[in-house]
């Protein structure tokens, strides 16, 4: 299999300390099987076996290769999954272990990455693509937005969202810890170490697979040993401890207030694309750790930045270190022949791995005049030629820009920012380059701190802590500290001081001792300048994913973009799925250079949450499917699922919505329809007895010498004079006179009352009342307590809901002994039982609640007893045809928190004498309250019998005026009536109450224009007779 | 994500058991009637958006539900005190102002987290 593997070193060559040869692996890349290793990334896979092409650019469509090795990776995002249902969008193969099996595609490219629609746009080219070109091409008409987008991402990739449901499933952990190091590299292995002696709690992530960070691509010592050893010792002395929890392969994604911390723990996706079972059981692919940390380690380590320059986005363009880091941990050596272009000393290690991993170093380009670091002078040793004062000006490539075949290198001046020498091609193909470091500084971001620029580094750090944020700390090269001995410095003094704060003495920590060297200094340069101007050189990519150019943001300050914030808009620098880990700096120096600044005078940077991109799976974890939102059953839902209710979801309850029957009249026995069923339980009310599962109606039970008085502030309506045994409709206001909740409510002693709410505004409700209770009447003394779930509700509708109820009751049903708007207390079907006298349906009607528990034996033997009556079971779609037709609002349907009492006709229930300014009373009067063109509820009756108007359809007074038209309210309930054999409405009209009789129009999308007439609200039995039987 | 300490509970608790209720210390005029329309007016719809310290009632709903007070700076996020119904703050805008002068004067204030005593 190696064989084909043509970059890969010969084992004997003792680099690739990751990979296993003994296990070979195979894989698929944009349908091609390649050979790999175990412990390869798909990026060193591929690089191994030289695929250049990895992906097409966002914009222009340009072949782009690997460039870097981590979390950084701009190019090398691809579509995982070798089935529908396994599809992972926008991974990063740099960070992607190889598996078995494994199957990708490159995410841009459309319809596929070699025959590439949107490459031609983008060969047609920059003239034709300047920076803005979206918002200058496709802006007009703003109609056609959404049709271009469609195809701009469909063509631009960014991968896409599988179509099956995903078979995998996900965790959440809930951890606290003393101390969470993020970062496993020196700085965090030795912040770790030093936690850990102390005994305290600490956890230690890093997102690769393996701890040891920069160490693993290290030839220095430590204490003796290889890097790369002392960091598998510290590994192994950390596992021993019991006081640390170690999580490799996880990413810290969101750094939120009171160090709180998201860790994305990738359990299995290391091992195949769903998440193969361990002893029989399913294993989660990912787990979030939600950590709340008492201190904060951040030792995320720095990126290193690529230098910009003509051609740098051609494949075989890398950043220095991720060459180092290619050879030592997976023995590829991607080309032949390097060189290298540098600012600074530690590239010259990427050109001594190169040289002996048997490459040919052909030249370093080095920045600066003098260089003349140690590490200098062992390139120098090695013989390898370097080039002062000068830098790789331009790659150039072959001619379908697969891979670079030359650099051009020439003797520059930083500060004029120009070519001061020959332009010398040097014949490579690979071109490596180091502007410097850039400390991960993401997560401090994310705390609300903005990085801070020092100028001896050449990089922004984190800025002060903030208050919510106390605890956290940065160390080693995050903090901008590079060389090992500062670094393991660094770590050990934050951990004391962090524990010190705790009172907590660290045990004395033995600092390893490494090997230092002298260290030239760097030089500041970002934009390398080319022989022509920029705007005419070959193209300067800054952001690789985004293909922002130097030319776009020197276009974007020359039309006069000066903010940082705005030029990464226009141009969208940073505003990719790596957020412009490696360009975004580069960029921003870039802007201070057209606009004659320094980079701390042009800005600074943002970084939000999440760090890398995180799959929706593991967001959601286990809050999906039947668990995604709880689901709330009555007491007699088993028999609603056995007799075929269909359900309706209100809130969180299942309410049945309608009992479809078996058609009897129809041989196929096919079910009703939901009008069939709707007209069938509408006349059994009417003309029998239906009964309704009440029982999610919200339940406040209301104690307290102050109760009724409480009661009085409360709703519209007066409740001094409610005798025992007596119950109310009652109607609540916010305070600005509009109505947010209506019920029933009954005195079920003097101190004691009962307060029904909607379903579902029962808890929104309590928190009401409570507010103001304890905000505006601490004085007055009374208590709530929900009592919802304590009590079910059985509705007893229909003319012979009286002789049905009296053969399972001892309660005194008659007429004139047990009143409408009365309770009483008795035995129902053996059970104590409150029984309300009150009517949604304008029929006679009792309520039935019994303690829940007892609830089923109850309904059920109401049926047992029901059927000689007829006794049918409705649900909540006949409940709603039924109170419509007697006008009965639905508070939150036939209002929306814009009408008041008096918008609704319902006058007769507000206490205007009432001696306290009840909550709305004084709104009520103020002038727009006072409005007589206000919406009014008024009932609609179509034309055309049959017609049912649509429930939102807006009412004109002329429909032959021109559009727009002047809307002057809506349908707020509509249904057919089976009872009057007529479709009829409820709706809110501007002065409504005063146009009855007056002719609405209803004009509807499909060009039909429905008339109707305008009436009250009440179509059925309007004194109120039926109820009173 | 915030830890919240509720002074009822007396303890530091999840963000997730709190609602916040929008600006503290709003008192419905006594007499609503005698209240001109501007002022009930102000008093319904008018609300406070400071740039630094502010006031707020939150509840803490899925815990002792009960309602209390946070001053915070909308800066900052962070939170300086939190303190029961009926309580004045002892955080404010002004108490903010003299603080940071004394502080540029040298002075140490001793102040807590959230108001509780450390
Ligand atoms: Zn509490």
């Amino acid at each position: 299999m190696s064989s084909t593997q043509s970059f890969r070193l010969a084992s004997e060559s003792g680099v690739g300390s990751q990979i296993d040869c003994d296990k070979p692996l195979s894989f698929i890349f944009n349908g091609k099987s390649y050979p790999g290793y175990a412990g390869d990334t798909l990026a060193s896979a591929l690089l191994a076996n030289g695929v250049d092409v990895v992906n097409r650019s966002f914009k222009y469509s340009r072949p782009r290769g690997i460039v870097a090795a981590g979390a950084e990776e701009p190019n090398a995002i691809v579509q995982l999954g070798s089935s529908e249902a396994a599809q992972v969008p926008n991974v990063r193969a740099t960070q992607q272990t190889l598996f078995d099996g494994l199957t990708a595609r490159s995410t841009n490219g459309w319809p596929d990455a070699q025959r590439d629609m949107m490459g031609l746009i983008g060969k047609l080219g920059g003239p034709f693509m300047p920076v803005g070109f979206y918002y200058k091409t496709f802006k007009a008409p703003a109609s056609m937005w959404l049709t271009y987008e469609k195809y701009i991402r469909k063509a631009a990739g960014l991968g896409r969202a599988p179509t099956e449901s995903d078979p995998d499933i996900y965790d959440h952990m809930n951890r606290h810890c003393e101390v969470l190091v993020i970062g496993a590299g020196p700085a965090g292995l030795m912040a770790a170490l030093a936690a850990a002696s102390s005994g305290v709690r600490v956890i230690l992530c890093d997102e690769q697979p393996v701890f040891g960070g920069s160490l693993l691509d290290s030839a220095e010592t430590i204490d003796g040993m290889a890097a790369f050893d002392w960091a598998l010792d510290a590994v192994e002395r950390l596992a021993a401890l019991e006081n640390v929890t170690l999580l490799p392969r996880t990413t810290a994604n969101g750094y939120f207030d009171h160090n709180f911390v998201t860790l994305h723990e990738r359990r299995t996706e290391h091992l195949g694309d769903t998440a193969p079972t361990l002893d029989g059981r399913r294993q989660p692919r990912s787990r979030l750790h939600r950590i709340r940390a008492r201190h904060v380690v951040l030792a995320s380590g720095a990126h290193e930045r690529p230098l910009v320059y003509a051609g740098n986005d051609v494949p075989g363009n890398l950043v220095a270190g991720a060459l180092s880091t290619y050879i030592r941990r997976y023995a590829v050596r991607p080309g032949k022949r390097l060189v290298l272009s540098t600012t600074n000393d530690y590239a010259y290690r990427t050109a001594l791995d190169w040289q002996n991993a048997g490459g040919e170093v052909v030249a370093v380009a080095d920045a600066r005049a003098n260089p003349d670091g140690e590490l200098v002078e062992r390139a120098k040793a090695a013989g390898i030629r370097i080039i002062s004062g000068s830098a790789v000006v331009e790659a150039t490539s072959d001619r379908k820009g697969h891979r670079v075949n030359g650099a051009r290198v020439a003797a520059i001046d930083i500060e004029g920012f120009r070519v001061s020498g020959e332009v010398e091609l040097l014949n490579c193909d690979t071109v490596a380059t180091s502007g410097g470091y850039s400390p991960v500084v993401h997560l401090a971001a994310h705390t609300g701190v903005r990085p801070v620029w020092r100028d001896d580094i050449l990089g922004f750090v984190p800025g002060q802590t903030i208050a919510a944020f106390e605890g956290f700390g940065v160390v080693g090269a995050a903090a901008g500290v590079y060389a090992a001995a500062g670094v393991f410095e660094s770590a050990v003094t934050q951990v004391k001081r962090a524990l010190a704060s705790d009172g907590i003495d660290a045990e004395e920590v033995q600092i390893p001792i490494v090997e230092t060297f002298r260290e030239g200094a760097a030089v500041a340069m970002y934009q390398v300048p080319h022989d022509k101007p920029t705007m005419r050189a070959p193209k300067q990519f800054v952001d690789l994913q985004n293909d922002v150019t130097a030319a776009a943001i020197e276009l974007a300050t020359k039309e006069g973009f000066e903010s940082i914030e705005h030029v990464k808009r226009y141009t969208a620098m940073g505003f990719g799925t790596d957020q412009g880990k490696l360009g975004n700096i580069n960029g921003m120096a870039i802007t201070a250079r057209c606009l004659g600044q320094t980079i701390p005078q042009t800005g600074t940077t943002v970084f939000r949450p999440n760090y890398t991109p995180v799959n929706f799976g593991a967001i959601v974890g286990r809050h999906c499917r039947e668990l995604f939102d709880p689901e709330r059953y009555t007491a007699m839902h088993q028999w609603h699922v056995e007799h075929g209710a269909k359900f309706e979801d209100v809130g969180q309850w299942k309410r049945p919505w309608y009992y479809p029957q078996k058609r009897r009249e129809r041989a196929d026995g096919k079910l009703e329809s939901m009008h069939e069923a709707v007209v069938r339980e509408c006349r059994a009310v009417r003309e029998k007895v239906g009964v309704l599962d009440a029982s999610t109606l919200g339940k406040i039970d209301i104690q307290g010498p102050d109760a009724r008085e409480f009661l009085g502030r409360i709703y519209t309506n007066g409740w001094e004079k409610l005798a025992v045994g007596k119950a109310r409709y009652g109607l609540m206001c916010k305070d600005d006179g509009m109505v947010m909740d209506d019920g029933v409510t009954t005195c079920l002693a003097d101190n004691h009352f009962l307060m029904t709410t909607t379903t579902g505004g029962a808890a929104a409700i309590l928190e009401w009342l409570e507010l103001w209770h304890q905000t505006e009447w601490p004085e007055l003394e009374v208590y709530f307590t929900s009592v919802t779930d304590h009590w079910a509700t059985m509705t007893l509708t229909g003319p012979e809901a009286r002789n049905l109820l009296s053969e399972l009751t001892d309660i005194d049903l008659d007429r004139d002994s047990f009143k409408f708007m009365e309770w009483r207390e008795g035995i129902v079907a053996g059970v104590p039982a409150r029984v309300y006298r009150i009517s949604f349906t304008g029929e006679l009607s009792f309520e039935v609640n019994v303690q829940a528990n007892y609830a089923m034996q109850v309904w059920e033997a109401l049926f047992d007893h029901g059927e000689k009556y007829g006794l049918t079971p409705y649900g909540t779609e006949t409940m709603h045809v039924l109170r419509a037709e007697k006008g009965f609002i639905i508070v939150g349907q036939d209002t929306d928190g814009s009408m008041t009492p008096e918008d609704l006709g319902m006058h007769w229930c507000v206490g205007y004498n009432k001696p306290y300014s009840w909550i709305g009373k004084r709104a009520l009067t103020r002038s727009d309250t006072r409005r007589e063109d206000r919406k009014q509820l008024v009932g609609l009756k179509p034309l055309e019998a049959n017609v049912v108007l649509e429930e939102g359809a807006q009412i004109v007074l002329d429909p032959k005026q021109a559009i727009p038209m002047r809307m002057v309210g809506h349908v707020t309930s509509s249904y057919y009536s089976p009872t009057l054999e007529h479709g009829f409405a409820l709706a809110v009209v501007k002065g409504g109450h005063k146009r009855l009789g007056e002719k609405v129009y209803l004009p509807m999308p499909d060009g039909v224009t429905h008339v109707a007439e305008v009436v009250g609200s009440i179509f059925y039995d309007p004194k109120g007779q039926r109820q009173n039987i | 994500m915030f830890h919240i300490y509720c002074p009822y509970c007396a303890e530091y608790r999840e963000e997730e058991e709190f609602h916040p209720k929008g600006q503290a210390h709003i008192a419905r005029p006594a007499d609503p009637t005698a209240t001109s329309d501007d002022t009930w007016g102000e008093y319904l719809f008018f609300r406070d958006n400071p740039r630094g310290v502010h006031h707020e009632l939150w509840v803490h709903a899925v815990g002792c539900r009960k309602f209390f007070n946070i001053t915070r700076d909308t800066r900052s996020y962070a939170i300086l005190e939190t303190y029961r119904m009926g309580d004045q703050p002892s955080v404010t805008a002004e108490s903010m102002i003299l603080a940071e002068r004394d502080a540029e004067c040298g002075v140490t204030s001793t102040a807590t987290m959230q108001g509780v005593p450390s």
